[in-house]
């Protein structure tokens, strides 16, 4: 198990690391427990073989009302098989013991209060989680557990939508650690054929703002490695990949080694395309 | 005496003690912070309000009347019990009092995509009609297990011009259809109003459709008055979402020698998965953009419900129920399936009057309540809608 300092501001430092190298993060995002924890081991470890630099695991709910079909289907596999916060933060721990890379955790904010906030975090702390995206959480009604993450050495990422205003956007951006993370779209989750007209957009307003205190990252919509590519270039410092890679996933139920090479090799094109020039 | 203080049971806007709130993605901010700016402009426009009192008089036929159900009352001998006729109103249920407010809203903001989730179909069917009315166009999501069960409704919301979706994910009821109308709204944010139709979601839904159907206890307060010349001893409604309950109690909070009762949906029983009741058998959670008393299992996960009545299957509870539950104000029971339908035999039989099975567990609740009482009290019981639409579930468990 990572020792706290080691844990400590991994996010921070890996951004810094590849913006020495001329690159933009890719962060590759899995729902944990889909479709079963031993598959579900052997994709993110696919995913960390095949380049990913941050790993983001969704803690499936019932209710994830910013999804779309792909993540909805793969948290419905995930609960069926009987996935638990506490199951998947167990799961994180046996990747991050044999992996450095730096994970961070989605979840609705109703498993969280479930588990308690405290006992929540302290238990992601000790699974190696260094981040937390609550995406029911805007920073009005996340005081106490912004706090409680501070505490516990957890980044608390903050989302921004095409729509934030300036305001808040302020406000978003002093909050945030780790990362900021860009909604680049209006909608819900789900892999789409092209970029949306308001990512680029989006990313250079936010970049702005920003000031260089914190790396941004878009997701939701990003597919592929041509997308990655435009978002790097616009200037964003990280691209998200989510529902493109479950999609994988559920493609490939009944061969789950399948599944994880076509991960790794799907890993290797999307991180290929991070290079700034 | 005649109560003119707003009551003021929220800590800070949004919240109703700790409840409340807007736990949406971030997306919906700016939607929910320009909704609740056009609401406070428009609540508070004398032209607004005189526009919606005029559809609520002739398009939706209020007032309602407060009748007195005598052979009811008879037969138990009791309190008097009082029925708050909102199942005369157009559409069958209190629901138009809602729709009418925000479809007007929603014209004077611009937006002219409207759409709505339905459980009973009784809000969707509702929704249609105010759109209709007011030249709007309107897309429902429904659950497709609801659909099946209230064919009617669909038959309905069709006629009257609105697109319905059926809704395939989760359990395929009202909470799903919550769910994929925020879906829907965090995707077309910029054309689209979303009509909600019960005080829950994130702010400012709870108070605004709190507001919109406060005109129910307005009216029943002064019409109690009128006939009884005192203040009944309590006040009945059934708690889905809460709308019609709230819309009744709110003239009555600081009348604290009324007693306010909420009665939810007990279904089979009280044990997971068998009833449809979170402020009596659930936790505090956070579901659909609000802190409140949510039907979840252990480790969060929200839980399927049950009840012979597709209104109140729902696993959340408007917020500030919440509040009046812990703050000890209004008190929250449950009647079963059983119950509801001998109450739906009891009133159809005894007084001609069919009430919708939502409806048919506050007068379930009512009739045990007004027995304990005395001849001299006098109860209301919000008869929230009519039992037309339920006809084909009624004819499966009551034999003719
Ligand atoms: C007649 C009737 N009563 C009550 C309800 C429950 O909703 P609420 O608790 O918001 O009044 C419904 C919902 O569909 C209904 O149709």
């Amino acid at each position: 198990m990572p020792s706290t300092s080691h844990n400590e501001d991994r996010i921070e430092a890996k951004f810094r690391e590849l913006h020495s190298r001329g690159e933009g993060a890719l962060v590759a995002y899995l729902t944990g427990g889909d479709p079963d924890p031993k598959a579900f081991l052997a994709n993110s470890t696919a995913l960390i073989e095949g380049g990913a630099d941050i790993v983001e695991i969704g803690i499936p709910f019932s209710d994830p009302i910013a999804d779309g079909p792909v993540i909805q289907a793969s948290s419905m596999r995930a609960l069926s098989q009987g996935a638990t916060p506490k199951g998947i933060l167990g799961l994180i721990r046996e990747l991050s013991s044999q992996s450095p890379v730096p994970f961070v955790v989605l979840s609705y904010y109703n498993p969280i209060l479930a588990m308690g906030l405290d006992r929540f975090l302290t238990k992601a702390r000790e699974s190696g989680v260094d981040g937390i995206v609550v995406p029911d959480l805007p920073v009005e009604e996340s005081d106490e557990f912004r706090n409680l993450a501070l505490k516990h050495n957890i980044d608390n990422i903050y989302l921004a939508a095409p729509n934030t205003s300036k305001l808040r956007l302020r406000t978003i951006l002093e909050r945030s650690k780790g990362f900021l993370y860009l909604v680049s779209l209006y909608g819900v989750t789900g892999p789409r054929d092209t970029l949306s007209p308001h990512a680029l957009e989006a990313v250079s307003s936010v970049k702005s703002l920003a000031k260089g205190k914190i790396p941004i990252s878009a997701g939701f919509g990003i597919s592929r490695p041509e997308h990655v590519s435009a978002i790097i270039k616009s200037g964003a410092d990280g691209a998200i990949v989510g529902s493109a890679l479950v999609n994988i996933v559920s493609q490939y139920i009944e061969n789950p080694d399948e599944a994880a090479d076509y991960l790794r090799d799907a890993i290797t094109k999307l991180k290929a395309a991070t290079k700034k020039s | 005496m005649k109560n003119h203080v707003e009551p003021r049971t929220r800590s800070k806007p949004g919240k109703f003690g700790k409840y409340g709130g807007q736990y949406v993605p971030e997306t919906l901010m700016e939607p929910l912070r320009a909704l609740e700016e056009a609401y406070n402009k428009f609540s508070h426009d004398p032209s607004f309000k005189k526009e919606l009192a005029g559809w609520l008089d002739s398009f939706a036929g209020r007032p309602t009347p407060l009748y007195l159900a005598a052979n009811l009352t008879r037969r138990i001998g009791g309190a008097r019990i009082y029925l708050k006729r909102e199942d005369l109103l157009h559409g069958g249920a209190h629901k138009i009092n809602n729709t009418l407010g925000q479809a007007l809203l929603a014209r004077k903001m611009g937006k002219r995509r409207i759409i709505a989730e339905t459980g009973a179909g009784q809000h969707g069917v509702a929704t249609a009609m105010a759109c209709a009315a007011l030249g709007l166009s309107a897309e429902i999501y429904m659950g497709s297990e609801d659909m099946d069960r209230q064919k009617l409704n669909v038959y309905r919301m069709k006629m009257l011009g609105a697109k319905v979706h059926p809704v395939e994910s989760g359990s395929k009821t009202l909470k799903d259809a919550i769910n994929e109308a925020l879906r829907d709204w965090v995707t077309n944010v910029q054309d689209t109003y979303y009509l909600l139709g019960s005080v829950v979601g994130p702010h400012p839904y709870p108070t605004m459709v709190r507001d919109f159907q406060r005109v129910i206890g307005k009216e029943a307060r002064k019409q109690i008055l009128q006939t009884e010349g005192k203040l009944p001893k309590a006040v009945v409604a059934c708690v889905g979402g809460g709308s019609n309950s709230i819309g009744i109690f709110h003239s009555f909070l600081h009348d604290l020698d009324v007693d306010l009762y909420g009665v939810e949906a007990g279904g089979e029983g009280l044990l997971p998965g068998q009833n449809a009741a979170p402020l009596v058998a659930g936790r505090e959670g956070v579901l659909h953009g609000m802190m409140t008393y949510v039907l979840q299992d252990q480790v969060g996960q929200v839980q399927t419900t049950r009840s012979i009545s597709a209104g109140l299957d729902y696993p959340g509870v408007g917020p500030e129920h919440a509040f009046l539950m812990n703050a000890g104000r209004a008190k929250y029971v449950t009647v079963s399936d059983e119950e509801a339908l001998d109450a739906f035999k009891n009133l159809s039989q005894l007084e001609g009057i069919m009430p919708a099975l939502e409806s048919a567990h506050a007068i379930s609740y009512a009739m045990k309540l007004a027995k304990s009482l005395g001849t001299k009290d006098s109860i209301i019981v919000n008869l929230s809608g009519r039992g037309d639409k339920d006809v084909e579930i009624i004819a499966k468990h009551i034999p003719q």
